[in-house]
């Protein structure tokens, strides 16, 4: 069991016990401690159980890579499942549950024997659930969905209460890692007089340097971390970040990084997480090396932990994770756990080497003090209970597995060898090599991820590299910051490289499976990933169905696919793989590194982008008179509008209903400031519009306006508006209220890639304008009580437009209508709209004037026809089809989209027509969207479709239901009843009509 | 550290004047009308109540007294009726804020994917970027504050994001 040593522990202050909480148990640590350290510390060996079998399951490692040490922390709004503990640090008042039991850690009834297991091997889902169907619904998946799975959802009510946030920081050097090869590049680098910026995922430097120990430039490792960090903080151009762990790398040295700020202080005020969004001229990864799991039956009982993670919690957390250890190695880096417990005080009963020999000077000194070295052994299997390990079966590696001696312990250090963390390397591109004599991939310097200039744009250092031994690793980091800075043009340090006291170590030896020749019954207890629960045999049965590809065979296992990515499991998967293929590793190859290396939150992907911030909300100048109204708001693009504007007591469709009738009676005020309005001036403006507009445009006269259409190059109707040509040259383009950004872009687009040769320029000035409509029978009454124009029916014709002064204010006043009634938009300054808005209420206030909203406004169009961007077009719909042909040119010899309305399926007349509908039922409203059906069902037993309603609205005006839609054929079928199937057994019948309701020959507006 | 001001929104007058940079008389005429010399790229030159802006590499913003800024929008086109150009006034399509303090870079830093490190963003610089999810264009002038501009519509959403980003305990830290 494990326990808290009496002294040592570099990390941890004895002088600062933390409190925390286990499953509601009451239990302390100390300041420095992770929740893995700490739980250890407390006896805790049991923190978990597993995915599939439920096994109980402790902590493995003692960093980002552990599969087990899963729990959830915080309660309420702050709960967050699936943490990992050995990257927790504890802080006092943290509350931690265990994840995946019922009804508890101890007892879980969900627990499948090992017998058992044998029902859920590779591919059970798939061969099991085919037949029948409704047993999935009913069988299977209530009873997977309660026994699978990790930590539970946060409450439906939960609100994470936490803020988050973005930062972008540029660097011409990134270094990933402030182990002894991070905190050299970042130096030398910062010495050569490049901005450096070093990012640790740890609270701390050092790495493994600060457990491993070893002497650096004639210092204690740990004393010469300390020194490399304070000299850092004196180089102005260096900039070092703890708990900062780079994600991901992409395309052009971008790099995300998440910072965990106040994951240890929760509630302290600070952003939660941040995260680095980095441009880096180059990327150093130094990012180490993570230790390899032993395949024998048992390996994932609690006690069996990596052998470095058993010395990190010696060392760093004056942790004992057990009594009595057991090493069991292919290496010779491994003695130094034995080291480390026999300096504690602990006991080991037992070296196991799987090597023919130990002879290195790492292992001569574990027997000199009087270790018993067993070589060419491995474990057949580890017994014990739900508490953990209790014994080892010593077997031969060459073997079967026979038990040649049992030994008890209550901890097993396994290595099985070291691979470099290549992930960073690997996301945009890297390529790696195998490395037959350490069995490990490592970065293939060769073939490196590229920038844009085709230069490399990661270099790996140390231990990433595949230079694990400290004097390695240290003068393979000099060399890459010094590579680097000479690719920058900069002058490399001319200081000598830092060098580590180092001892020799033989050649290790590559285990796979423990022992060799282990038979079925070993292997299918021999686990390779333990937070999914896939064991050799698993990967063995994939590889005989034939998954060959380790993609494949990935996906069908599960394998690697846990919130861990397989960061412990995948290489030895795949070799066992492909030692099932007879192949060799390399020719398997590896499955593919993706972002990010280990989980990021939501939080900080969204960052400020949550809550008010969610989503910009654009405001025009009239929205805070509309809001103290009452406005019913609806979002149109990314403004808001509203959508009516109801009394105090009165519903909003009733509040639509006096709006169109009081506007069809009185007078009505819409604020309209979100329609697009673009200046497009210069010698070509009118040449580049009559392109751009399916309509003449060239033609139109100084002073007037013009109805026109813009379509894409294929053909489709894409926005419209009204032109008003302002001068010879210049013209304003109005557009629909979510399209001006769109057609801005669109129209910049076609100057600055196809016809850069036109004198014209545009300018977006949608925002510099407040526009008013006035809109009614008496609207001419309320502006001219207004003063300063003449707005005469002679004076200012249909679809003209003056400028001048109403009521002291600047205005454009333009004579359009898209309701059919006498109509007058007004474009004044913004910021004079609400003083124009307050005078129109004034004069108007004795002619009845009252404002409307976008309903009254969509009803009051559709009573005239008049068809809607987005409503009766959806991308697929050409003028021609919504009865606009007379707004397509046949003069002229080009405009965008007219080749396309051309091609034979745009000209086919049973294309889909724009109809009115009148409902046999004048009170019944046919739902939007509804399908017209007609002839016999297809052959799938679905209805026959030809069209559908675009838009339908009751017209209070009219007093009945009106409707447009999309009809094939549509303009043949004047007068014919249509079925509409709103649901089964019920249809809505309906008689094609123009879809111009109201007062066809306009007389209305032109008053 | 770090305590951020965030005053705003504010008005002021603003011509978008698109034309040929290079061109000699559309030089001279903008620098007559504003007494203001045609700012480097990416920069901002400033002369009292006037600045010159550089937009793109055929736009520039006039930067005037609020109350100026229609008239001199009509003067700039009538002296430049013989040269292809565009002036707009579009004073009342955009709001301001300054943002001052020694956060006030970092405070930029987390919506504006721009490098402010002090060696990289000085006195004069001027970028057109945007900050979070809106475009905004800002600079740094003399006493080290900066001015942001962004769209009228977003104002209210700029000022939440901005007293978002200065609230106390979200320092970044870089500037201790």
């Amino acid at each position: 069991m494990s326990s808290r040593l009496p002294r040592g522990g570099r990390l941890i202050d004895r002088a600062r016990p933390v409190a925390f909480s286990f499953n509601g148990t009451r239990l302390k640590g100390f300041a420095g401690d992770t929740l893995a350290s700490a739980l250890l510390g407390s006896g805790r060996s049991l923190v978990g159980r597993s995915f599939k079998y439920h096994r109980p399951r402790g902590v493995y490692a003692s960093g980002a890579e552990e599969p087990n040490a899963l729990v959830s922390l915080g309660t309420g709004d702050r709960m967050e499942p699936n943490q990992r503990a050995t990257t927790t640090e504890l802080f006092a008042g943290l509350e931690a549950r265990s994840q995946n039991h019922w009804p508890s850690l101890e007892t879980d009834l969900g627990a499948v024997s090992a017998g058992m297991a044998k029902f859920l091997p590779a591919g059970f889902y798939y061969k099991t659930f085919i037949q029948p169907r409704a047993a999935w619904k009913h069988l299977f998946e209530p009873v997977i969905r309660r026994s699978a799975g990790l930590g539970p959802a946060p409450a439906a009510g939960a609100r994470d209460p936490d803020r988050y946030e973005h930062f972008h920081a540029f660097a011409d050097v990134l270094v990933v890692g402030a182990g002894i090869a991070g905190l050299t590049a970042a130096r030398r680098a910062g010495a050569a007089g490049a901005r450096v910026l070093l990012l640790e995922q740890a609270p701390h430097a050092g790495g493994r340097a600060l457990a491993d120990g070893g002497r650096i430039d004639g210092a204690d490792a740990h004393d010469w971390v300390a020194a490399q960090l304070a000299a850092l903080a004196q180089m102005p151009n260096v900039t070092v970040r703890l708990r900062t762990q780079a994600a991901g790398v992409y395309d052009h040295g971008y790099v995300l990084a998440g910072e965990r700020v106040a994951d240890h202080t929760p509630g302290d005020g600070r952003p939660r997480h941040r995260l680095w969004r980095i441009r880096a001229g180059h990327i150093i990864t130094a990012t180490g090396a993570i230790e390899r799991p032993l395949a024998f039956a048992g390996n994932d009982r609690p006690g069996v932990m990596l052998a470095s993670a058993v010395r990190d919690y010696v060392t760093l957390y004056g942790v004992s994770p057990g009594d009595r250890t057991v090493l069991v190695t292919g290496n010779d880096d491994a003695y130094r756990t034995a080291l480390a417990l026999l300096d504690a005080g602990l006991t080991v009963p037992a070296v196991l080497d799987v090597r023919a020999r130990a002879e290195g000077p790492l292992a001569q000194a574990v027997r000199a003090r009087g270790v018993r070295v067993e070589t060419g052994r491995g474990v057949a299997l580890a017994w014990g209970g739900r508490r953990g390990v209790t014994s080892v079966g010593i077997c031969a590696q060459a073997g079967e597995g026979a038990v040649l001696e049992e030994i008890g312990c209550d901890c097993v250090a396994v290595s099985g060898g070291w691979s470099p963390v290549v992930h960073l390397w690997s996301h945009c591109g890297g390529k790696l090599r195998w490395d037959e004599a350490a069995a490990m991939f490592v970065p293939d310097p060769a073939r490196p991820p590229l920038n844009h200039d085709g230069r490399a744009m990661v270099t790996a250092a140390g231990a990433a590299s595949g230079a694990l031994r400290a004097d390695a690793a240290l003068a393979d980091a000099a060399a890459a910051a010094d590579r680097v800075a000479q690719a920058l043009d900069l002058s490399p340090s001319e200081a000598p490289a830092p060098r580590a006291e180092t001892v020799d170590e033989a050649a290790p030896e590559a285990v796979w499976m423990m022992p060799h020749g282990a038979p079925a019954a070993l292997r299918e207890k021999a686990f390779l990933d333990f937070q999914n629960d896939v064991k050799v045999s698993d990967v063995q049965l994939a590889a005989q169905e034939g998954f060959e590809s380790v993609e494949h065979a990935k996906r069908y296992t599960t394998l690697g696919m846990a919130t861990d990515q397989g960061k412990l499991s995948n290489i030895n998967g795949l070799a066992v793989l492909s030692q099932s293929l007879g192949a060799p590793i390399p020719q398997v190859g590896t499955t593919t590194f993706r972002p990010p290396y280990t989980p990021l939150s939501f939080g900080a992907i969204t960052g400020a982008a949550r809550g008010e911030l969610f989503k910009p909300v654009r405001k025009t100048a009239i929205d805070g008179w509309l809001a103290a109204q009452g406005a019913h708001w609806e979002p149109v693009g990314d403004w808001r509008r509203p959508y009516a504007i109801p009394r105090p007591g009165e519903s909003v469709e009733d509040a639509v209903t006096r709006e169109v009738l009081n506007t069809r009676r009185n007078v009505g005020l819409l604020d309209a400031s979100t329609l697009g309005k673009i200046l497009v001036k210069g010698p070509d403006a009118a040449k580049f519009l009559d392109l751009i507009y399916t309509n003449m445009m060239s033609t139109l006269k100084v002073g007037r306006c013009r109805y026109g259409l813009m379509c894409t190059e294929n053909g489709f109707l894409f926005d419209d508006g009204v032109v008003a040509r302002l001068s010879e040259d210049s013209f304003l383009c109005h557009t629909t209220s979510g399209g001006s950004d769109r057609v801005h872009a669109w129209m910049e687009e076609w100057l600055q890639t196809e016809w850069w040769d036109f004198r014209v320029y545009t300018a977006n000035l949608t925002e510099q304008h407040a526009q008013i409509a006035v809109v009614g029978p008496k609207a001419r009454q309320v502006l001219e009580a207004l003063e300063g124009m003449d707005l005469g029916r002679e004076t200012l014709p249909f679809m003209g437009f003056a400028e001048g002064t109403l009521a002291g204010i600047p205005a454009r006043v333009h004579r359009i209508s898209f309701s059919g009634e006498l109509s007058f938009e007004v474009a004044v300054p913004a910021g004079r709209g609400q003083a124009f808005w307050d005078a129109c209420l004034e004069a108007g206030a004795a002619h009845g004037i009252q404002p409307y909203g976008t309903e009254a406004l969509h009803v009051m169009r559709a009573e005239k026809g008049f068809i809607m961007i987005g409503d009766e077009t959806d991308g697929t719909v050409t003028p021609h089809d919504l009865n606009l042909g007379w707004a397509v040119s046949k003069k002229k010899q080009d405009f965008i989209g007219k080749r396309a309305m051309e091609r034979t399926h745009l000209t086919d007349p049973d294309r889909k027509q724009l109809v009115g509908l009148a409902t046999l039922d004048p009170a019944e409203v046919l739902p939007d969207g509804a399908h017209a059906v007609e002839g016999a069902p297809r052959p799938d037993g679905i209805a026959g479709m030809i069209g559908h309603v675009t838009s339908s609205y009751f017209s209070p005006t009219l007093d009945r239901s009106i409707a447009m839609a999309l009809i094939r054929g549509g303009s043949r079928r004047m007068g014919q009843v249509l079925r509409f199937e709103v649901e089964p057994g019920r249809a809505i019948e309906a008689t094609v009509v123009d879809p111009v309701f109201l007062d066809p020959e306009g007389e209305r507006q032109n008053v | 550290m770090s305590e951020t001001r965030i005053i705003g929104p504010e008005r002021r007058g603003m011509i978008a004047l698109r034309g040929e940079l290079g061109d000699a008389a559309l030089g001279a005429v903008v620098t007559e009308v504003t007494g203001v010399a045609q700012p480097d790229v990416r920069r901002i030159a400033e002369d009292g109540d006037f600045a010159l802006a550089w937009m793109s590499p055929d736009e520039l913003l006039v930067l005037l007294p609020f109350e100026q800024a229609a008239d001199t929008a009509a003067m700039l086109s009538s002296r430049l009726a013989s040269v292809h150009h565009l002036a707009a006034d579009v004073s009342d399509a955009r709001s301001l804020f300054r943002i001052e303090g020694p956060g006030a870079r970092e405070v930029l830093a987390k919506g504006a994917p721009v490098d402010l490190a002090p060696d990289r963003f000085g006195r004069g610089d001027f970028r057109r970027t945007r900050l979070g999810q809106v475009a905004a264009a800002f600079w740094m002038h003399e006493d080290a504050g900066f001015t942001l501009v962004c769209f009228r519509s977003v104002e209210d959403f700029v000022a939440r994001w901005l007293a978002r980003a200065a609230a106390p305990g979200a320092e970044v830290g870089l500037s201790d």
